[in-house]
């Protein structure tokens, strides 16, 4: 390679490389930036008399936003909640299957795999049958002998919610439980250690960084939910991604919804770079304790 | 007393052995009640499709393909399944190629650059798909209107040319999203590649082209062939930005399907459900044996080769 890269070559090269380079660019600049740039400025406009966005300089959409915040807390809960959930159910899927599955071990992830390759939309929709009336809501309602109905509910939203985005909890976690040594455990045992001593003190910290990345996986998603509670919440369920659809679709209420976007990216950035913070703050108290 | 003492260790040992026994069926349980919870609505979904009732969905009335003849001779889902195919098809050959090629771009530029780009990587795929697609309607609205209205200004007489949405606009807004996704994946592979075949490929005088074309591409080719597969699926599948950007007459199947689900599920919905569920299984089954045949040819090369590997790497 030495000495074949003369000034010509050198020249040819960088055009290469631009035109390498030249479609990404032009997605990531024309279709991310500027409709984000966009979204920005129109966040401060006012509605166009027959919908969309006319010129204009107001903080009017965030003063009405920061007056009505049901759907951001509804949203922040649910997220909130939902991530929780989703964490308690795939951490023990992921420790049987990365340390109890043996010979099945393959098999098993690929059928974790499978649901989340088909499509979401159907998978949400069946739900509907599953917890409708002539599914667990109907059973429920001729064993209780009451009308139970959790279709138009949060529990439907939040079993639909972690029923979607379980998968992306329990591949993170398990990639960091099949990195855990087992020597640690045994030592951890020939120490002296009990069962639970060694879980909260060698496997927790270990499978930490696991469970940290997958809520971000989930939590991120939800915080923008829209599918789920629009087909199991029967339009009852209020979650900011479906104001912002009834903003840009139903009412063409553009700068509204431009403002109530802005803030749930910036809800979302705030959510998250505190989570970390919090997070690596207790795990590296931990770890001096460990010591 | 001594025997006393035996007796208590024996009994301790015989709690701790029923509370593991307890744990471990715990653990089992808990494993194999998640599997049916993933399960069950694909299995629902699959059997309600071939429902015979005339009437409504969950009134079973034995086993008929009824309602995979009517939706298939319907034209409107004809019309969606051809919509579906043809923009995820689009969205995936061009997410492939440009995202490769940005794969590659990126390991000639310098590092400032790179993590320019990184950064929009990162940002186009961790903001919530309802505001890339709300962002996008924007934009192109915005375009729509600009390109009518110089239509309108260059046409002297008879009707002006015009611009609206379509498969066009779904298609630019899903190759956002499926690009950050080929790049990632290319360049996962790309860092765990062997670079002393590519030096040994110029020391032998071939051609940058020639390098690239019979050492790099082929040591590529899984994640280029995972990327296409994510992308045709992910597009195939899409609603939130479909449902933003589609045009009169662009359709999609999950538009189609949602729309009905407003109307009540039928059997009809199921068996178009179904058929979206065997079309995305068969691309991920048939990947998954073309690469696994591949890797055996080629003998592997490290690093995960199958699509589904892949997936689970990258997660």
């Amino acid at each position: 390679m030495t000495g074949r890269s003369q000034a010509p070559g050198r020249a040819r090269s960088g055009l290469v490389t631009s035109l390498l380079l030249a479609p990404a660019t032009f997605w990531y600049l024309v279709l991310l930036v500027l409709p984000l740039a966009i979204v920005a400025i129109y966040s401060f406009g006012v509605r166009a008399p027959d919908g969309g966005y006319q010129t204009a300089f107001t903080f009017d959409n965030y003063g009405t936003l920061l007056k009505r915040p049901a759907p951001f807390t509804l949203s922040l809960v649910i997220a909130i909640s939902g991530t929780l959930l989703c964490g308690l159910l795939a951490f023990p899927l992921a420790y049987f299957i990365a340390t109890r599955a043996g010979k099945r071990k393959g098999i098993l992830l690929v059928l974790l795999i499978i649901p989340f390759w088909t499509s979401f939309l159907i998978r949400t929709i069946s739900l509907v049958i599953i917890l409708g009336s002539d599914g667990i809501g109907g059973f429920l309602s001729d064993l209780t002998g009451q009308n139970v109905q959790i279709l138009g509910t949060m529990w439907a939203v939040l079993i639909g919610i972690v029923y979607n985005y379980l998968p992306l909890m329990i591949f993170p976690v398990y990639v960091t439980l099949e990195r855990l040594d087992r020597t640690l455990l045994e030592a951890s045992k020939d120490l002296g250690a009990g069962r639970w001593a060694t879980f909260r003190q060698v496997t927790l910290p270990i499978v930490w960084p696991g469970l940290i990345t997958g809520s971000i996986l989930v939590f991120i998603p939800l915080m923008g939910e829209y599918v789920v509670p629009a087909i199991l919440g029967n339009g009852k369920v209020f979650l900011i991604g479906n104001v912002l659809q009834l903003d840009f679709l139903s009412s063409r209420d553009w700068p509204a919804g431009s403002a109530k976007a802005v803030t749930l990216i910036l809800v979302m950035l705030v959510t998250v770079s505190f989570y970390l913070w919090v997070t690596n703050r207790g795990r590296r108290g931990r770890e001096v304790s460990l010591l | 007393m001594a025997i006393n003492k035996s007796n208590r260790a024996r009994s301790s040992a015989a709690g701790r052995d029923r509370l593991k026994s307890v744990v471990e069926g715990w653990f089992r349980f808990h494993t194999a009640a998640i599997y049916v919870f993933l399960f069950l609505p694909i299995v629902v979904v699959v059997v309600f499709s071939f429902n015979g009732t005339d009437r409504y969905l969950t009134d079973w009335h034995g086993l008929s393909i009824k309602w995979y003849q009517r939706a298939l001779s319907d034209t409107q889902v004809q019309r969606d399944l051809w919509n579906s195919v043809s923009i995820g098809i689009i969205n995936a050959i061009l997410a492939t190629a440009f995202g490769t090629m940005a794969a590659l771009g990126l390991q000639r530029v310098p590092k400032r650059l790179r993590s320019f780009y990184d950064a929009l990587t990162y940002v186009s795929i961790i903001i919530p798909e309802i505001v890339i697609a709300l962002a996008t309607l924007i934009l192109f609205a915005g375009f729509q209107n600009t390109a009518n209205q110089f239509f309108v200004s260059i046409t002297a007489e008879g009707k002006p040319f015009r611009v609206g949405l379509g498969q066009w606009s779904i298609i630019l807004a899903h190759v956002l999203f499926n690009l950050s996704l080929v790049l990632l994946l290319v360049r996962a592979r790309l860092s765990g590649m062997d670079r002393t075949l590519v030096d040994a490929s110029y020391d032998l005088f071939a051609t940058p082209w020639r390098t690239f074309r019979q050492i790099t591409f082929p040591q590529l080719l899984p994640a280029i062939v995972a990327g296409f597969l994510l992308s045709f699926t992910f597009s195939f599948d899409d609603y939130v930005i479909s449902s933003f950007v589609a045009g009169v007459g662009s359709q999609t199947l999950p538009l189609y399907i949602f729309g009905q689900t407003k109307q009540g599920v039928t059997p009809e919905t199921n068996a178009v459900a179904a058929v979206m569920l065997v079309v995305t299984l068969t691309i991920l089954v048939g990947g998954q044996f073309l690469l696994s045949r591949q890797s055996k040819r080629t003998g592997g090369g490290g690093g995960a080769t199958t699509p589904i590997a892949m997936v689970a790497e990258q997660t």
